[in-house]
């Protein structure tokens, strides 16, 4: 039986980026908020210290910083005919655990989605055609407008420290920053990384093929930084172990030395780390949450947090998961094409070259997270004719290095042994002269890529998995294909000494290999409950005292990384809760 | 039949069984690995937590021969990986940490990952076993006693999916444990047990637990990067 505890104005459910968001935002606007985290606290002097904190086999092989695959994973399968067997190793993608969440471990990459992503379905089908778009492709609007999300992206970008160009000030187009960006009100809060060797040969022979280059935008911090929070960063020491690291000179925006700390030192705030919650209560009407009920994973004691608004703010697979498995909104059907929860499963993909230069010196050792110069000519760019190739949506190419550790990241050219004499000779040689380019492309909708609860397997808990299947689709083929010419053109371009090509897969989505963390969908956002989950606002359509906040509420995957994204939501909502929602609590959007 | 200097294993039987003890030849080496060894010299073994004799025997012989002695490094096992093995065996990752675990078991496809009932440790206790049989059935004898051209031989064909293991563990699953751990017995931080004098690291020029980099991105812009290499004891 769960002891119930007394009732709070807000619970927080996953403490990363948008559980702490929330909770600064929410107690500063006076509410008694408590956060529950499954994992537990971490701090930069105690857990992300030099050397400790230096050490590839402990935290990019063996996942530390990451969700316990023991405990929780998920099943996957890549069509509704396979049997789902659980993803018992984390491959694919690696959601973080503990305060912070993945907000730890990413390596920074702060996008601005624009209205070509809000706006899809209405701008394919005006340019391209209504036949354009493919039957299956479960492809929709998101209901919000570039403008709208404006301010939210810069503040998001200011309290993350984001270092970069600006391409697009107030219309006005600046040389350096991404021209097919929309227009900036403001420029980044901090000037672009020092770029590196590999970052600036790609961006020197991309302009020359008349594409437009300009540093990623990055939550590194470029120089010291003081954000608007009164937060201190220190400058990026380009230490080469980014992604799937914490940040030791706390130059990586990151939750739990921003927002977090601010609500921590509010007493309106407690954080209670070691709680996974495992429902979502609602009332008889069903129409409203209650409160949550968690498990203190240190005692095993169960407890029911009763609260007036409930938010799931963990990472986006684990928002869904916590829906259905609290019975919250109709679980999507993909055979009747009914029902919403666990709709346009999301990803994204891309093809790679490798590049060797003998003589070169790449230093693949130093580099910040966002060492890269991108081009954004085949996404960003409305201009660029799809229908030539056949796809909806987009990818960008980029080059530099982030993470290039010896376990991991070893290259040597096609042919060479797996071991011996000679791949030892072949490791030296190229470890340091060799760089890739890479495309990035968000999956579209398909209308069998979905989540359901799994019928077999169990967590830790004794609750079902979530369920995946999900696969990689013509449009993601076609655009893969059309990126690995695009990389092998401009490789060739470089003259390297050797060129492993890019390709693109036709391969099945696996578990096996890890290849990014954005998913996304399945509580998708919109402006009617029959397509959504979620109403603009992040509100559930089914209960309006819950939101759920995420990259699970983006009704397709796009070429841009999510963070950006995804922070600039979670301030939006925060906005919306305080300005709207508890003046006057209730449906935001009427159905 | 090829033999270290002092074949510790085969002198650990014959004690054992009584057996006569192994003959022991040395090979030629090259000038550059004889001198690379003496630069080395390897320590005292530590002992093993976790292989046994017929593991450990298998463990050196895999090591020794994808990581050669030449001018590049030490062999496998004076990089300490036979030991990096050992202890990831013995520790948490060997017995499952992280590992959902949870039947029902069933073979899946490919693109489904890993599905053993086996912790890293159990795949390892089967699939050396089901390995040295394949070997004997094979060239007569276990891999740790077949000559240089067999282990070759044998390796390709395990790495390219030619060879299975009768009622044993998936011989590619094995496969692909093992050579994932030898490299990271070469490559990550010395204090794992492998990696020993950060000879992976020297080899390649990785220069380790470096606490920054900002003054030298662009000083070494297209140079080499020259420092001492760095782990993460000589930091602690």
């Amino acid at each position: 039986m769960a002891t119930k505890l007394k009732e709070v104005d807000v619970v927080v459910v996953g403490l990363g980026w948008t559980g702490g968001i929330l909770s600064k935002e929410l107690t500063e606007a006076g509410l008694k908020v408590v956060a529950l985290e499954r994992g537990a606290a971490n701090s930069t002097a105690a857990d992300y210290a030099v050397p400790n904190i230096r050490d590839e086999l402990r935290y990019v092989i063996r996942h530390e910083l990451m969700q316990n695959a023991a405990k929780d994973t998920l099943t996957a399968r890549n069509t509704p005919q396979q049997e789902a067997l659980p993803m018992r190793r984390l491959g694919s993608f690696l959601p973080g655990e503990g305060v912070g969440g993945s907000g730890i471990h990413w390596s920074g990459g702060t996008w601005r989605w624009t209205d070509m992503d809000f706006k899809v379905r209405s701008l394919y089908e005006e340019r391209y055609g209504k036949k354009y778009i493919p039957e299956d492709m479960t492809l929709q609007d998101w209901g919000i407008t570039y403008a709208e999300m404006e301010p939210y992206y810069d503040k998001f970008e200011r309290i993350a420290a984001t270092s970069g160009k600006a391409g697009n000030l107030k219309g006005q187009i600046l040389a350096g920053g991404n021209p097919f960006e929309a227009p900036r009100a403001s420029e980044y809060p901090l000037p672009p990384l020092k770029s590196v060797l590999a970052a600036e040969m790609f961006a020197d022979t991309a302009a020359k093929a008349g594409y437009h280059p300009f540093p990623r935008p990055t939550a590194n911090a470029s120089q010291p930084y003081t954000n608007p929070d009164g937060t201190k960063f220190g400058a990026c020491q380009y230490c080469g172990y980014c992604q799937r690291f914490g940040c030791e000179a706390n130059a990586k925006g990151s939750p739990h030395m921003t927002v977090i700390p601010i609500a921590m030192k509010n007493p309106k705030f407690e954080m209670r780390t070691h709680s996974w919650v495992t429902k979502v209560l609602k009332d008889s009407s069903g129409k409203r949450v209650t409160g949550v009920l968690y498990t203190n994973v240190l005692s095993g004691e169960e407890f029911e947090q009763p609260a007036s608004i409930v938010l799931l703010t963990a990472f986006s697979l684990n928002n869904v998961h916590l829906m259905m498995l609290s019975g919250i909104g109709k679980p999507y059907d993909p055979v009747t094409q009914t029902g919403i929860i666990g709709k346009n499963f999301s990803y994204d993909t891309g093809p790679s070259g490798r590049l060797f230069f003998e003589g070169r010196n790449f230093n693949p050792f130093m580099a910040a997270g966002g060492s890269n110069h991108v081009i954004d000519d085949f996404n960003g760019d409305w201009n660029f004719d799809r229908s030539k190739h056949g796809y909806v949506g987009g990818f960008i190419v980029s080059a530099g290095f982030n993470t290039a550790l010896p376990i991991g990241y070893r290259p040597v050219p096609g042919g060479t042994p797996s071991w011996g004499s000679e791949w030892k000779a072949a490791t030296a040689k190229w470890y340091q002269t060799s760089m890739g380019i890479s495309a990035r492309s968000g999956v579209m909708p398909h209308r069998h890529n979905y989540y359901d609860l799994d019928p077999t397997y169990k967590n830790a808990l004794g609750q079902p998995l979530m369920r995946l299947t999900f696969d990689f689709k013509a449009n993601e083929h076609k655009m893969n294909e059309h990126g690995a010419q695009v990389i092998n053109e401009i490789a060739k371009s470089m003259n390297p000494t050797r060129l492993g090509a890019a390709r693109g897969s036709t391969e099945p989505w696996t578990v096996a290999r890890y290849q990014s963390t954005h998913t996304s969908g399945g509580s998708i956002m919109g402006t009617n409950p029959r397509v959504s989950a979620v109403n603009t606002a992040l509100q559930s359509w089914d209960c309006h005292n819950l939101f759920v906040v995420g990259a699970n509420v983006f009704p397709h995957g796009g070429a841009y990384q999510p963070t950006g994204l995804v922070g600039a939501l979670a301030y939006r909502t925060a906005d919306i809760i305080k300005k709207q929602y508890l003046k006057n609590p209730g449906a935001l959007v009427s159905a | 039949m090829k033999n270290e200097p002092f074949d510790r294993r085969a002198f650990l039987k014959s004690a054992v069984a009584g057996s006569a003890a192994a003959v022991t030849v040395s090979l030629p080496q090259s000038a550059d690995a004889q001198q690379r060894a003496a630069a080395a010299a390897p320590p005292a073994h530590p002992g093993y937590t976790f292989l046994n004799l017929e593991e450990a025997a298998f463990v050196e012989a895999a090591v020794d021969h994808m990581i050669p002695a030449d001018a590049l490094s030490p062999k496998g096992t004076d990089l300490g990986v036979n030991i990096y093995i050992d202890r990831a065996l013995a520790g948490g990752w060997g017995k499952g940490d992280r590992l959902y675990m949870q039947g029902p078991w069933k073979t899946g496809t490919p693109s489904q990952g890993y599905q053993l009932p086996l912790t890293p440790a159990e795949l390892y206790r089967a699939g050396i076993k089901a390995a040295n049989a394949y070997s004997v059935k094979t060239y007569g004898k276990t891999f740790d006693k077949i000559t240089q051209a067999q282990r070759e031989e044998y390796l390709l064909a395990w790495q390219a999916g030619k060879v299975s293991f009768e009622g044993g563990p998936p011989a590619r699953t094995f496969f692909g444990m093992l050579y994932q751990n030898v490299m990271e017995g070469m490559f990550s931080d010395p204090i794992y047990g492998g990696n020993r004098d950060k000879a992976g690291w020297k080899m390649i020029g990785f220069p380790g637990v470096i606490a920054t980099h900002a003054q030298n991105i662009e000083k070494f812009r297209d140079k080499k990067y020259v420092a001492d290499t760095v782990s993460i004891s000589d930091m602690s």
